[in-house]
């Protein structure tokens, strides 16, 4: 538990980190950014709570179960979308073309169009949702071991 | 003393080949792009997307993404797994 | 003299390498030992970005650009993979040297070698 500027500037920067980091996921198929990248930098967010606020009081907001339940949904969701073109092959765009996400783009320089990319979109999604709650996971698990009130020596 | 030894002679070694390949590969900025010339070609076309490297890890090379998920998703199952709280530790 | 100017960013990999291989050798602590290996992985990563640069490029983004003379986008994606692997691989080490220390009560490299019940 750090002093009181601190915890007043995380609670005013939190909400920042996580908007910034979901633009850079959904923005993966337009502009730089993608999966892991925002997935790191959503999970970012969490860190700076652990280190501001100790984690006897963020132990009881984060548990382990519950982010299990969403790193295992995240890989579902990307195992799917691969599986879902199955007839023609393994990881077979199918969406190119089609109602959702289905514009194509002729070859040279283009405008912004969120709705181009047939599946990465949705594997984006995914991907993303499996490295945040895998990093959080980890990040938790490993504060816990090292405070005074758990196995920590 | 014959550990220092044993050890100051592998880094000259080791490094005088790693600066002697350093000089010796091909210029920077002339790369062999076969591959990468028909990638940039034909993304728009055959994925539908705008930026050619989020094409190339989740379709061109998607096998690579779906191993990578994999390592990350096993190594976080592993440290949870072994960071659990002790069953004979005081109660508290 | 002209060839150390133009392959600047390979002398620069082999520093980085040889750096990391020294203090993966020469250190006792288990915690810079990892320290040494994150070191030599930075190496390999910078160096797969840097077989890809096209001279006069852009990044491989047809949103915006300003020409299609761009630079190799495949080695952005296979250091992409190597990063993630290489913080997976940190995660582990780090929560073995955790357990180690649990068990025997040291965290330097010769003297916890023996595996006791």
């Amino acid at each position: 538990m750090m002093s009181k500027v601190v915890r007043t500037i995380t609670r005013l920067m939190t909400p920042a980190i996580l908007v910034f980091g979901l633009y850079v996921i959904m923005h993966g198929h337009v502009t730089s950014g993608g999966g892991f990248q925002g997935g790191a930098v959503f999970a970012s967010a969490a860190a700076l709570l652990l280190v501001a606020f100790g984690s006897d009081r963020i132990k009881d907001h984060m548990r382990i179960p519950d982010l299990t339940v969403i790193s295992a949904s995240g890989a579902l969701v990307f195992i799917g979308a691969g599986f879902a073109g199955i007839a023609t092959t393994f990881f077979y765009n199918l969406f190119v073309g089609s109602a959702i996400f289905g514009h194509v783009p002729e070859f040279g320089p283009a405008h912004e169009d969120i709705w181009t990319g047939g599946v990465i979109p949705i594997m984006n999604i995914g991907v993303a949702l499996n490295v945040v709650a895998g990093l959080t996971a980890v990040m938790v698990v490993m504060a816990i071991t090292s405070s005074k009130t758990g196995d920590g020596e | 003393m014959t550990r220092k030894v044993v050890i100051g002679l592998t880094m000259v070694i080791v490094g005088m080949m790693l600066f002697a390949v350093a000089l010796m590969m091909r210029p920077f900025g002339e790369p062999v792009s076969v591959m990468d010339d028909y990638i940039i070609e034909n993304t728009q076309q055959v994925t539908g997307a705008n930026n050619a490297v989020s094409a190339v890890v989740f379709d061109w090379r998607g096998y690579d993404t779906l191993g990578e998920a994999t390592v990350l998703f096993t190594a976080v199952t592993a440290v949870v797994m072994l960071l659990r709280k002790r069953k004979d530790e005081a109660p508290e | 003299m002209s060839t150390i100017v133009t392959n600047a960013p390979f002398i620069g990999v082999a520093a980085l390498a040889c750096v990391g291989l020294y203090i993966m050798l020469a250190q006792r602590n288990l915690i810079k030992i990892v320290m040494g290996i994150t070191i030599f992985e930075s190496a390999v990563n910078l160096f797969l970005v840097s077989l890809g640069y096209r001279n006069e490029g852009i990044a491989p983004i047809f949103t915006n650009a300003t020409g299609t003379h761009m630079v190799l986008p495949v080695p952005q994606a296979l250091t992409l993979t190597s990063i993630v692997i290489g913080v997976a691989t940190t995660a582990l080490m780090l929560t073995f040297i955790v357990l180690i220390y649990r068990h025997t009560g040291e965290t330097d490299a010769k003297k916890s070698r023996r595996v006791k019940g």
